[in-house]
């Protein structure tokens, strides 16, 4: 028997001191099981206070209208389609998560995959919001569905707007059917456990009689291998579709052929750091650190170095592609960015916390620091909405004519609904770790050793109560 | 009908196993005698056993491309329907002829994924039977660990070959555990 230490290109185990299944079984659960801790009420009171404030503000801009917004001419597009393509990006990496790196066989996958994906559907739940209330008159919102009517209104199916309501709506439908497939086998685990009768009733009828037969197994996996396959080109083509609402547009910085790809590779990088800013306190306060290992934590931050480095090269050449073409709107365009009213939100959130805080992801140190990592994420998130604001607002505020120059001032509507939908993602989110199992248990249990049936047990090496290694 | 002595229906002999690779072992010494009503269940899919019990491919591949298929042309007839006869909309004046077809894909795409995906789930369930309220395995308590830990193994009774001291030795030489009579009802 070689000892690992002795194996310098052994891989480093995805669950650490060699927990067993019913450990990954116990802990998981347990977190469902147990009564809900104090921190869980303080927490949920306060973002289920803002999310109903969120709601009232929303209940208060339909029944008024879109005037209670700071939203004029010639910015008429603002903090609501920024909040829109803020929260449709953040949902991308849990696509990413458990579709891309599950057919690029990343077992590492398995400890986030959940949670990640539960991310995206909260995520664009919130999106979902903005869209709809920003018609204006959200009873007519039944117009953009190919409803036959006699009034002979069709949808204009050539419009990058249609395309944007089937690409969202596809992909949260999407989304919540391979979330749920991924959840069965663990729903089945919850009702197996159940004590009372009525999780017994609850688990039971959501896990559908699910048993571990092999020959479900089979087209299970099947199943999950073709929904992966699926939401491979639909989580690359929802982003795409998000920027074409821009880029199918005349509009000097809107009007780029490099939109769909920086939105795809920005959408990754504000979602994974979404992903980070939700699993470092999760895996802190669940002690789950045998799960979510700091191996976890490190791919995540290579993700976001990569993605952000996309992120930066797309800002780059914007700015080369501006002095290039020679176009005169396209240069002030961009020299209005930069030194426009706008200029501190380009200096801070797209120079500082989007291009420059990923990069230190270069060093081991800092990927393996969580008060680093913790600090990039929250920097990737401001970045990425400050991004989304310069594209639009930033975009929309000098129009061709000086004379139709203006500045966009959000009211206090603007505010309270965007906080309102950070409440109702992170109540969201909350309710989900308390009532569903926030690690896809059969999933990890595939990346434990003794998961593969050629595993002979060496019993010598099973060291309990080891000590927890980092590396 | 195989009936236990206390008159319940059999539905199978079942066995508990150690390890996965214990019951993959197993699944193949069962397959290679020449069982066919029988399955084994883990907590998590083990890595070729579908070879070891000799199933083939899941053909639930085949509902994905039917699903993905009626998406698209649904796409194609909601799209192409109106436009080219029933309601032709112009928009600010914009061609709408042969050449704007290109702006048709991205809806036939997603309506593709869509529907190919909503193949994907129901057909997982419809092929697995599922949902279901009940089967004869819950009958068996240590069963409950099948979401947990537990591998099992489990032959009917109704297979052709099923006879209660051959199915009993058999698992045994498998190195099955727990070997107990699962009833029906």
């Amino acid at each position: 028997m070689i000892k690992e230490t002795e194996r310098p290109l052994a891989r480093v185990p995805l669950v650490l001191n060699r927990r067993n299944f019913s450990w990954l079984t116990e802990r998981v659960s347990g977190v469902v099981e147990q009564p809900a801790p104090r921190w869980w009420w303080v927490a949920f009171t306060i973002t289920a206070s803002a999310a109903t404030f969120g709601l009232f503000c929303l209940g208060y801009q339909i029944s008024t209208g879109v005037g209670i917004w700071g939203n004029n001419i010639p910015v008429g597009w603002a903090w609501d389609i920024t909040n829109f393509v803020f929260w449709i990006g953040i949902g991308h990496a849990g696509t990413l998560i458990s579709a891309i790196l599950f057919l690029l066989r990343q077992k590492w996958r398995t400890s986030i995959n959940r949670s990640a994906e539960a991310m995206t559907l909260f995520a664009v739940i919130c999106a979902a919001i903005f869209p709809g209330i920003h018609v204006g008159r959200v009873w007519m919102a039944w117009y953009l569905a190919p409803v036959p009517n006699n009034w002979g209104i069709w949808p204009n199916f050539r419009s990058a707007l249609m395309w944007d309501v089937f690409a969202v709506s596809t992909y949260f439908t999407v989304s919540v059917l391979f979330w749920y497939t991924g959840l069965i086998p663990d729903l089945a685990t919850l009702r197996d456990r159940a004590t009372s009768k009525i999780r017994k009733f609850l688990f039971g009828l959501f896990a559908c009689g699910w048993r571990g037969s092999n020959r479900n197994w089979r087209h299970y996996e099947m199943a999950y291998l073709l929904l992966a396959g699926l939401s491979t080109p639909l989580v690359l083509s929802v982003h795409s579709v998000v920027s074409f609402d821009f880029a199918t547009s005349i509009l000097p910085t809107w009007h780029s052929t490099i939109f769909p790809p920086y939105f795809v590779a920005g959408a990754i990088f504000g979602g994974f750091a979404m992903v980070l800013t939700l699993l470092i306190p999760a895996r802190a306060i669940f002690k789950l650190y045998d799960v979510i290992t700091a191996q976890h934590i490190d791919k995540m931050a290579k993700i976001i170095l990569l993605t952000g480095s996309f992120v930066a090269y797309a800002y780059t050449m914007e700015f080369f592609v501006a002095w290039y073409s020679g176009n005169s709107f396209e240069r002030f365009a961009f020299w209005n960015r930069v030194f426009g009213p706008y200029w501190w939100y380009w200096w801070l959130g797209m120079l500082f916390c989007n291009c420059l805080s990923p990069q230190l992801f270069w060093f081991r140190w800092c990927r393996r620091n969580i008060l680093v990592v913790f600090f990039v994420a929250m920097c990737v998130n401001a970045g990425m909405w400050f991004e989304r604001f310069i594209i639009i607002a930033g975009g929309l505020h000098r129009d061709f004519l000086p004379s139709s120059w203006g500045i966009f001032h959000a009211s206090w509507v603007d505010i309270w609904t965007y906080i309102g939908t950070l409440g109702i993602f992170t109540s969201l989110f909350l309710l989900f770790i308390r009532f569903l199992p926030m690690i896809a248990m059969s999933e990890v249990k595939t990346a434990v050793p003794e998961a593969d049936p050629h595993y002979d047990m060496p019993a010598q090496s099973i060291s309990p109560g080891g000590k927890e290694r980092t590396r | 009908m195989m009936r236990t002595p206390a008159g319940h229906k059999v539905y199978a002999m079942a066995a508990e196993y150690p390890s996965a690779a214990a019951l993959y072992e197993a699944a193949a010494r069962v397959r290679d005698a020449g069982f066919r009503r029988w399955d084994v269940y883990s907590p998590f899919p083990i890595h070729g056993m579908d070879d070891a019990m000799g199933l083939g491919k899941s053909w639930l591949s085949g509902w994905v491309l039917f699903g993905g298929v009626s998406g698209l042309l649904t796409a194609a007839l909601v799209e192409f329907g109106p436009s080219w006869g029933l309601y032709r909309l112009d928009v600010h004046g914009k061609p709408w002829n042969f050449w704007t077809v290109p702006a048709f894909f991205p809806i036939m795409f997603e309506l593709t994924v869509l529907f190919g995906a909503f193949a994907a789930f129901f057909a997982m369930l419809g092929m697995n039977g599922l949902p279901r309220w009940y089967h004869p395995m819950f009958n068996w308590e240590r069963f409950s660990r099948v979401t947990n830990d537990g591998f099992f193994l489990a032959i009917e009774a109704r297979d052709p070959r099923f006879t209660e001291a051959g199915v009993r030795q058999l698992l045994e030489e498998t190195g099955g555990e727990h070997i107990t009579v699962v009833h029906e009802d």
